[in-house]
């Protein structure tokens, strides 16, 4: 076999684990050993559960000599630090929650751990998940693959940048404005953010309940399917999963885009988008014309307006979920004298500045006097942004656009204005007002060879036809077979 | 549109997040210009369009009311900062 075990895809990892070329154990000390030797420089995990991973390995193994076999057996995962896992500390990229080790596992990695997967841990995230560059993590910041200088992209990005180094096969984040297409985007990797209602948030720690999602950060298209295909369906725990039945979503990967109908709406390319980008997902949009796709114009009118609308609803959101944040039951507790002021300091010093800012921005939408004003003026604009791609939809099988106007940026270059850290997520906030699914993959590099992301948008439960477009450029391209080589300094 | 410190000030109290005086002073500019560019969506004539609070069309989830075992009180009060007699404590809410 030419490739080294960290380099495969799951795919492959399953095909040689049932072809008895190498045990789960083999394939997870293998990225135990990369992990060693990566993560110092790279940052992705904020726990590694190298014990644990070993243990759920050889028991994988045993499974198989049984004669066992499930979806993902043996496989090894990492899960963002927002999903719940039973008994491994869980800390939402949060001091406020350094210590908190929940009692119950999120429905989704409960999903694919009956599926077979070994967990390696948990990778680092913007604190409750709110940013676009791993920067508002309460622990550090996570390094690009690509380039060490650069974010991963955010706020999923040490799930970006475990995947882009090689240091897990496949990892779970979460989507409420971009965070899984973001980092795919920015680490050159696929990033599959599911429909509202298509996977469980339970025990997913709540950022922007209407919004969040939990996605999939993966080598390739096949990988993606196959981990959305072992955690999607309804779930009797959220009552926001939807009661829809769940296709086997690898069978959805034909290869085969003719007569699709793509539509290319304008909004999205705008003035501001870097050339390279531009260009860039201009020509695969092309490619998939070749391929028999046709591509049709179409109108998103009401695109300028996602950004603020996103970031009232979002923050609206935010400030109840975190309220649940008291010092009593959980979490850092300061250890005030009376119980408003336990409060008031608890959450004061737990909370990091840019989830501070967010709360009071949202407790300000919400607050009497600007409800109208804000909160609901923003849901009402909201249902023109939802209104638009129902229209769009009616035309169209699938939209193309850019997922993000550049390629990763430099760490710092945007951690003092807040306005032009959200604009990072200007083409991703809209599918989650709408509730619908997209896709990033690979579509090539700018001047300074950093990776770009082509955005494939789908209507509502409508993953099987974004993941066959997605695998159908993947497969008549290379992009995808291009991999970070981080340089390993000898500490 | 700007902020004053002392509109901050009453948010945050709303939200009981301590600030410091340098966060009002911060979170009154930044929050000021996200304000001011939101002000985009007054543009938009709304006056015939519902709210869209949540994007699925369920409504009133109901599930059988059977019996089912939950978390035990240790686990429950696992990761509590204080408790006592299996209780989570918390400072008096009325003063004497």
């Amino acid at each position: 076999m030419s490739k080294a075990l960290h380099e495969l895809t799951i795919h492959e990892a399953l095909t040689g684990m049932r072809q008895g070329d190498f045990s789960a154990v083999d394939l997870t000390q293998a990225l135990l050993e990369r992990i060693a030797l990566l993560d110092g420089q790279v940052k992705a995990y904020l726990t590694v559960t190298a014990e644990l991973a070993l243990e759920q390995a050889a028991q994988a193994d045993a499974r198989r000599a049984a004669g066992g076999e499930a979806p993902l057996l043996g496989v090894p995962l990492a899960i963002k630090d927002v999903l719940c896992t039973a008994g491994v500390r869980t800390t939402c990229g949060s001091r406020i929650l350094e210590n908190f080790v929940p009692p119950y596992t999120a429905s989704a990695v409960q999903r694919l751990a009956d599926a077979g997967m070994v967990m390696l841990g948990k990778t680092n995230t913007d604190e409750f998940a709110m940013g676009s560059s791993t920067e508002n993590s309460g622990y550090f910041t996570t390094h690009n693959p690509w380039d060490l200088d650069r974010v991963p992209g955010g706020s999923s990005g040490g799930s970006g940048a475990a995947v882009a180094a090689q240091e897990a096969l496949a990892a779970l984040g979460t989507d409420t404005g971009g965070s899984v297409r973001l980092p795919a985007s920015y680490c050159g990797i696929v990033g599959l953010k599911p429909s509202y209602g298509r996977v469980s948030r339970y025990g997913l720690v709540a950022y922007g309940s209407s919004l969040d999602q939990v996605g999939v950060l993966a080598k390739d298209v096949r990988d993606s399917a196959l981990v959305l295909s072992a955690m999607a369906g309804h779930d009797a725990y959220d009552s926001t999963s939807m009661p829809a039945p769940v296709p086997d979503f690898t069978a959805a990967l034909t290869g085969d885009v003719r007569g699709l109908r793509i539509g290319l709406p304008d909004e999205y390319f705008i003035a501001g988008v870097q050339p390279d980008v531009e260009a860039a997902v201009r020509r695969a949009i092309d490619v998939l014309g070749e391929m028999g796709a046709e591509i049709v114009r179409v109108s998103l009118p009401n695109t300028d307006k996602a950004l603020p609308v996103y970031y009232l609803v979002a923050t609206a959101e935010a400030s109840a979920n975190l309220s649940r944040f008291d010092g009593v039951r959980y979490g850092y507790s300061a250890g005030a004298d009376s119980i408003q002021e336990n409060y008031r300091q608890s959450r004061g010093q737990g909370f990091g500045a840019e989830v501070k800012r967010r709360i009071m921005l949202g407790t300000y939408a919400l607050s009497a006097g600007y409800y109208d004003a804000y909160y609901l003026k923003a849901q009402q604009v909201r249902t023109l942004i939802k209104q638009d791609f129902e229209a769009a939809f009616e035309k169209v099988d699938v939209i193309a656009c850019p997922v993000a106007p550049t390629t990763a940026f430099r760490i710092g270059e945007k951690a003092d204005n807040p306005l032009e850290m959200y604009l990072s997520d200007v083409f991703t906030i809209t599918l989650n007002l709408a509730g619908m699914c997209g896709i990033s993959v690979p579509c090539g590099f700018d001047g300074a060879g950093l990776p770009i992301g082509l955005q494939l948008m789908g209507p509502h439960l409508g993953e099987e036809v974004v993941l066959r477009t997605a695998h159908a450029y993947e497969q008549a391209t290379h992009w995808h077979t291009q991999w970070a080589q981080p340089a390993v300094t000898e500490v | 549109m700007h902020l004053t410190i002392d509109e901050v000030r009453h948010v945050a109290q709303l939200a009981r997040l301590g600030l410091t005086d340098e966060e009002l002073a911060l979170y009154a500019e930044q929050l000021s210009a996200i304000l001011d560019y939101a002000d985009l969506l007054q543009q938009v004539d709304t006056s015939h369009v519902a709210p869209t609070p949540y994007v699925l069309p369920l409504q009133n989830v109901m599930r059988e009311d059977t019996a089912a075992s939950s978390l035990d009180n240790a686990a429950a009060l696992g990761n509590a900062p204080d408790q006592a007699d299996g209780f989570f404590r918390v400072r008096a809410v009325f003063e004497e």
